[in-house]
């Protein structure tokens, strides 16, 4: 219950009712273009019209049964990806294309076209080794890389294109134009297909120019593994949706949402990416309409046993995925991302979206938020029973109850009268305070925000022209329409000059700290391209084991479509957990990007110190071990920033040349270095984890045993284990000590763990800058350091010559893990030249060395060396 | 703890030299001229590791003055204020732990010392808050008197009641024994009265069937020579015996009893009997004969024969597919008729009993005039035994609640006993909040509506050394998809008896506090006078 779309009116229902929400079959372009693929007819290109432009391909197709041609477009974008656009030639008015997603317009490469045989026409890139090969009769398109045909558009027919429409009323002097349009469609059909008007429920949705929708297919060869196109709460992999729903992406409030289902929730990412080994694919379909998106996966068949000599045989052993995407209206506007890796496809898409907005520290932290923390003396006690209970803790949350009357921008003055003292509390501690802004405004003309938006015009219209009006929270409300700038503008300035208000939205909090600070902004609704903004999480999830289970693959395929800072609401948010649930989940949460616990307001307090002292310590440990790897998380963060890798990485994205890891969704990496793999079911005393990699070495967090990769490990589990795994060959720094919340340990030193790999070296990255502004970018005020370990030497070196940051912590130890021989001696040698001693511990049980009383400076190069 | 927070100035003016963060009691512990052992023992360092800000011992022990151990603590001295350790994790962290500001020395904030100013406050609160338990302690003092008081009030009615419910008893019993020596000759009359009743019913019934017979016999013996053939029999086809619609001369020498003939005697004695209930009068209609016996008591009203009607919608199918049927097989059959179980073939020979009005035969003649006299001394005598059962109740009753309150666990001197039949509102935006201790908590919306149940009395809900610190009522009204709701009730010392708060801190779960002198602990003995002025 938070930021969000809010669609549907109901928000009590303890568990979802599945009738008030489409399935497909109430879908009514589903149905349509069910009906007329089933007719077969074809589209053909028009090759003899094409035309080469400076920047894109175009030609003409057309379809016997329309007439009217449509306008195919096909680009080549920068860093290996090509652009198809399909749209009416000259529709009865623009048509919509998604504006606000791209950062900006993508820089286009000219294709060389090198028309093969009659009838087609082949457009390469400039190296010549990606190609797109167009076929007239029947259109397809064909993707080549490196010779191979990797994916074919429309190779199943299945382009459909509905086109604008004069209203039948209006045309009745174009007699013949509407039996065009409209033949065999009586009044009856009409409705059934949802032609001008399409009812569910109580609402009515008015088509003025007719059905508008859309539709094309994409054959992925060899594939057999897609994933992406959140969000559901459904597996990482993508199912074959041939004897079901197909996925909906379509933004709704779900409250208690269905697990393992296709509906759609929150948000929605229309982005798709398929993976085999050697390549990595992603099909961008760039469309904010209501879109379905069917998965057709034919498994490999080998040796078929067919006597159709050998060609053929080796034809049937590919394996193929189908992915047919349709949307209600718009245009087909699609970009394929063509890899090869999948590193590659995540630059790429994030060349066209954006990559994840850097977060300050303190949103890495951990977050306590309830619906709701009553008053002032609430957050009082609870904020003091972190520090009694030891236990750290950066953000405190108030959700809708602080407002008067569920008003936004204002504060309920009988709960909260002295909203700054409040702030001023949790400041001394260097913690902050977030609070909630929904989308609606309570409809009430005292009430200044709906007064001013109202007198502006600022709110969405409904079809008469009238401001539109739900039921929220708040009772009748209207909705900002935020696709307006200048809406998004006004909306801004409601944060900046609110001397009380510690509202969050990105612009707003930018405006207020006059650029200079990195917003927080939290949302469950979302889009491509969201991750610019700030963080999503997984909106109102249920306090059970399974819902703790699929938390993993939810944020999976979040992270791989841009979104790396996700995350689930630990505990559950509807209903009680019971003690070893909330550990576990608090142990699962740790280790997962965005880490806050949040409940309903009909439930159970939770706060970590509830459960007794066992649990307390449990959970205690589990936000420390967070703690302890802050410098990782921001340094993973600011990769993902940079460099548009995700933070949270499905086993395959780290291992794209092991077949095993392709559906693993129990288990996953953080960066290149962690394996976690939380324990998600009850009373566990032993968890197989699969250790990906034959040439890997991996080595327990805490007992430091070591296993060789490619193999399955039983791992007893107690209470207090998080199941974390080190990669031999990385490097990951920590803090040392902990303190109360992340600005409370600034100043403390650092430790690295250095996990040798079985050539006996390690590499990894650190970043570190104030962890708040926006200096690290316009002044460069950053440190980026690799540390490399090679020969019995670790070496502290710049990373980012760009970057200068002054930071006066130091490295304080050093643990290296997997060292074979107990040394001799070991020497540091700091920037001066100067060589000292240094003491060290060596365990031949565990081949651990332990390097303590160290004290240099981190963004110093300095070299350590193992005799 | 007043004394003592009095006495600590004397102590900090011997300024002993200890290292940063070890309080006085452990500085013993650091002498710098020898290594340091670690307070847990577990290893022994040279001192000048001591506060190094590298952690050596497990404990946490040699950095007590920096955060380089995860669990080492701090301790502030906070010079007019309470001592107190913090988490040494909190040294130099940028947030003022201590008063004295000692924990901030090298992190570039400076900490005002609030230490003084604090000391001020915690003196002047620990002072009112002892002039309220005093003064509560007083309070509470006469309110234990007064439960004893009561107490022996209440105990002396007790042995008065339970003196006067034994002779209670015993005449319940001797009324008891009155009664039913009043009963025994009551039933006896009645059921004399009764049984010559059923049997001039029983010689009236017998009567009618055997004129019923003879009717037959007339109607039957249709040339009137005395005796009825197989022909005659046969002239009433509803007398089929194996369904074939029509009566054969098998059929009809089989009811005849094997004979050929029958004469009006063995008619009714055997052969009546056999086919009554298929028999149809050739005079229609006469007033049946009724099959069942008449109601013995009084006529009850009997209900038109209704057939069930099915219920709502998921009969519907059913129901018309009967329709249906019905309707191929019998078409003549009314649409207004509501189908129902009789079967639709032809009407049922014998028609049941019309519900006519009961004729005098069929009503129980009034009792004679010695029955009547039976009845009104048996019951005079019942109603006496029923008066004196419900004074012995009410007597058990008025025992049981003093037994109950003489009992109760009211704290260990009794000083919550006075609250026993009281209640306490408090009043907030919303709602007025009700407190009946020992019985019931419940909430009222301000504007109307009728009250909700926050529980009613379960126990002492205190902590084990602190049992009377707490009530807990439970089972009030159920949350939706929630559990019932339920209060704890905290009690705190005062000198007046009034709620001050109440919250929901779970859904459902409400506290309340009560303040009670009731709860005041007894305060530590009065300073002299001369050191109580100086506060």
């Amino acid at each position: 219950m938070d930021a969000a779309e809010k669609e549907e009116i109901s928000v009590e229902d303890e568990a979802v009712d599945k009738n008030i929400f489409k399935d497909c079959s109430k879908i009514a372009f589903y149905r349509r273009q069910k009906q007329w693929l089933s007719k077969k007819s074809t589209y053909r290109a028009l090759l003899d019209s094409v035309t080469a432009g400076k920047e894109s391909t175009r030609f003409q197709i057309i379809n016997e049964a329309a007439k009217v041609p449509l306008l195919a477009e096909v680009y080549g974008i920068e860093g290996n990806i090509f652009r198809l656009k399909i749209n009416e030639e000259t529709p009865l008015k623009p048509r919509y294309e998604v504006p606000d997603v791209l950062t900006s317009k993508p820089s286009t490469v000219r294709l060389i076209s090198c028309s093969g045989d009659t009838g087609s026409l082949v457009l390469a890139n400039g190296k010549g080794d990606l190609k797109c090969h167009i076929t007239a009769n029947p259109f397809k398109i064909d993707l080549v890389a490196e010779e191979e045909v990797v994916m074919s558009i429309n190779s199943l027919g299945q382009l459909y294109f509905e086109q604008l429409q004069i209203p039948p009323k209006q045309s009745t002097a174009t007699k013949e134009n509407e039996e065009d349009t409209s033949d065999n469609t009586t009044q009856e059909n009409q409705e059934e297909l949802g032609l001008w008007e399409e009812k569910f429920r109580n609402f009515v949705d008015v088509k003025d120019n007719g059905p508008a929708s859309i539709g094309l297919d994409f054959s992925l060869h060899g594939f057999e593994h897609v994933y992406g196109i959140p969000q559901h709460a459904e597996s990482h992999q993508l199912k074959n949706t041939s004897d079901g729903d197909a996925y909906r992406l379509y933004n709704l409030d779900v409250y208690g949402y269905k697990i393992h289902d296709k509906m759609g929730i929150y948000g929605s990412v229309p982005y798709l990416l398929a993976h085999k080994l050697g390549r990595t694919l992603g099909i961008f379909w760039l469309n904010a309409s209501e879109t379905l998106v069917e998965i057709n996966t034919e498994p490999a068949v080998k040796y078929a046993l067919t006597q159709t000599g050998p060609v053929a045989a080796k034809q049937k052993v590919r394996s193929q995925t189908d992915v047919h995407w349709m949307s209600e209206s718009g245009i087909i506007d699609v970009f394929l991302l063509t890899g090869p890796t999948p590193s590659d496809v995540f630059k790429q898409y994030s060349y066209l979206t954006g990559t994840q907005a850097m977060p300050p520290l303190f949103s890495l932290g951990y977050h306590q938020c309830r619906w709701n923390y009553e008053d002032e003396h609430d957050v009082k006690s609870v904020d003091a029973g972190f520090d009694e209970h030891d236990i750290p803790y950066d953000v405190m949350w108030l959700d809708i109850e602080h407002t008067e009357g569920k008003r936004y921008f204002t504060w309920d003055k009988k709960r909260f009268p002295y909203p700054k003292r409040m702030q001023e509390l949790l400041r001394s501690k260097k913690r902050k305070l977030v609070v909630i802004s929904d989308p609606h405004i309570k409809i009430d003309p005292d009430y200044l925000v709906y007064a001013k938006a109202k007198e502006q015009g600022f709110f969405v219209r409904n079809h008469e022209g009238g401001d539109f009006e739900g039921v929220c929270w708040p009772g009748l409300s209207s909705y900002l329409d935020f696709t307006s700038p200048k809406v998004r503008e006004w909306y801004s300035s409601l944060f900046a000059f609110s001397v009380y208000q510690q509202m969050a939205t990105a612009e707003g909090l930018i405006q207020r700290s006059k650029g200079k600070e990195r917003p927080f902004v939290l949302t469950r609704s979302f889009f491509a391209g969201s991750q610019r903004y700030g963080a999503v999480w997984t909106g109102d999830n249920t306090a059970e084991w399974s819902y703790l289970k699929i938390s993993i693959p939810m944020l999976l395929t979040l992270s791989v479509t841009g979104i790396s800072f996700c995350g689930a609401d630990v505990g559950g948010f509807i209903g009680n957990p019971e003690a070893e649930l909330l550990v576990r989940w608090y142990q699962a949460g740790a280790y997962q990007p965005f880490f806050r616990g949040h409940a309903t307001k009909d439930t159970k307090r939770r706060e970590p110190w509830l459960f007794g002292e066992e649990h307390t310590q449990l959970i205690q440990e589990a936000i420390r071990e967070r703690y302890t790897l802050l410098p990782y998380w921001y340094s993973l963060f600011y990769s993902a920033h940079v460099a548009s890798q995700p933070v949270m990485r499905p086993l395959w994205v780290e291992f794209p040349d092991e077949l095993e890891t392709f559906g693993v969704e129990d288990e996953y990496m953080l960066g290149s270095a962690l394996l976690v793999h939380p324990v998600t079911e009850p009373k566990a005393t032993v968890v197989d984890v699969f250790l990906p990699g034959s040439n890997e070495v991996w080595y327990d967090s805490k007992t430091f045993s070591h296993w060789k990769g490619a193999c399955t490990v039983k791992i007893p589990v107690a209470l207090d284990t998080i199941p974390v795994f080190q990669r031999g060959g990385s490097v990951v720094p920590i803090k040392t000590t902990i303190g109360r919340s992340t600005g409370c340990m600034t100043d403390s030193p650092y430790g690295l763990w250095v996990a040798l790999s079985t050539k006996g070296s390690a590499v990894g990255e650190f970043y570190l800058d104030d962890g708040h502004s926006f200096q690290y970018l316009h002044q460069k005020q950053f440190l980026h350091r690799k540390f490399s370990f090679a020969s019995g030497v670790l070496t502290n070196s710049c990373a980012d010559k760009r970057g200068h940051y002054a930071s006066k912590c130091v490295v304080e130890k050093i643990l290296v893990l997997g060292l074979k021989k107990q040394p001799s001696s070991v020497t540091s040698h700091s920037p001066d030249g100067k060589a000292q001693p240094v003491a060290f511990t060596y365990c031949a049980k565990t081949s651990t060395l332990n390097l303590e009383k160290f004290s240099l400076n981190v963004g110093a190069d300095w070299k350590v060396q193992i005799q | 703890m007043l004394l003592v927070l009095l006495l600590l100035p004397m102590c900090w003016a011997v300024e002993v030299k200890r290292p940063r963060g070890v309080s006085l009691t452990n500085h013993h512990f650091y002498d710098e001229s020898k290594p340091f052992t670690c307070l847990d023992g577990s290893a022994s360092v040279p001192f000048d590791q001591v506060n190094d800000d590298y952690c050596d011992c497990k404990d946490g022990s040699d950095e007590p003055g920096t955060a380089a151990c995860p669990n080492g603590s701090f301790h502030c001295t906070n010079t007019g204020y309470k001592p107190l350790y913090i988490s040494s994790r909190w040294v130099n962290d940028g947030v003022c732990d201590c008063c004295d500001g000692t924990d901030e020395y090298n992190s570039g904030i400076v900490c005002e010392n609030t230490c003084k100013e604090k000391g001020r406050k915690e003196r002047e609160t620990l002072q009112q808050m002892a002039e309220v338990t005093r003064e509560g302690f007083r309070l509470k003092k006469i309110l234990i008197e007064d439960w004893k008081k009561v107490r022996e009030e209440k105990q002396k009615k007790l042995i008065e009641l339970q003196a006067g419910k034994k002779s209670l008893e015993d005449q319940v019993e001797l009324l008891r024994t009155l009664k039913e020596e009043a009963e025994k000759p009551e039933k006896e009359a009645k059921d004399q009265h009764r049984k010559l009743w059923e049997e001039q019913l029983a010689a009236s019934k017998a009567r009618r069937e055997q004129e019923l017979a003879i009717s037959a016999f007339q109607e039957l013996d249709d040339d009137m020579d005395g005796a009825v053939s197989m022909a005659e029999l046969q002239t009433h086809p509803e007398l089929d015996t194996d369904g074939d619609g029509a009566l054969s001369e098998g059929e009809a020498q089989t009811l005849l009893g094997g004979d050929t003939q029958t004469d009006a005697a063995s008619f009714s004695d055997r052969i009546w009997a056999a086919i009554r209930d298929k028999y149809r009068s050739e005079v229609l209609p006469t007033d049946p004969p009724s099959p069942s016996a008449p109601d013995l008591t009084e006529p009850k009203e009997e209900q038109p024969p209704v057939p069930s009607q099915p219920t709502e919608e998921e009969d519907e199918e059913e129901e018309e597919t009967e329709e249906e049927e019905e309707e191929g097989e019998e078409g003549e059959e009314e649409d207004s008729q509501v189908p129902g179980e009789q079967p639709k073939e032809t009407p049922p020979p014998v028609v049941p009993p019309q519900t006519a009005s009961p004729t005098e035969e069929d009503k129980m003649p009034p009792y004679d005039e010695q029955t009547q006299a039976f009845i009104n001394a048996a019951q005079e005598a019942r109603n006496k035994f029923e008066e004196a059962e419900r004074s012995l109740k009410d007597v058990e009753e008025s025992i049981r609640n003093l037994e109950q309150e003489i009992s109760f666990d009211f704290g260990p001197h009794g000083e919550f006993a006075y609250l026993y039949s009281q209640c306490y509102e408090l009043t907030t935006n919303e709602y007025v909040y009700r407190l009946c201790p020992f019985k019931l908590v419940s909430q009222k919306p301000k504007l109307g509506g009728s009250p909700t149940s926050l529980g009613t009395w379960g126990s002492w809900a205190g902590p084990d050394h602190d049992k009377f610190s707490a009530m807990k009522y439970e089972q009030g009204t159920g949350c939706w998809q929630g559990p019932n709701r339920s209060t704890t009730v905290r009690l705190l010392c005062g000198k007046e008896t009034v709620v001050t708060s109440t919250t929901e801190p779970s859904r459902c779960e409400y506290l309340m506090e009560l303040m009670t002198p009731a709860a005041c602990p007894e305060p530590p003995p009065e300073p002299p006078a001369g050191d109580h002025d100086e506060l």
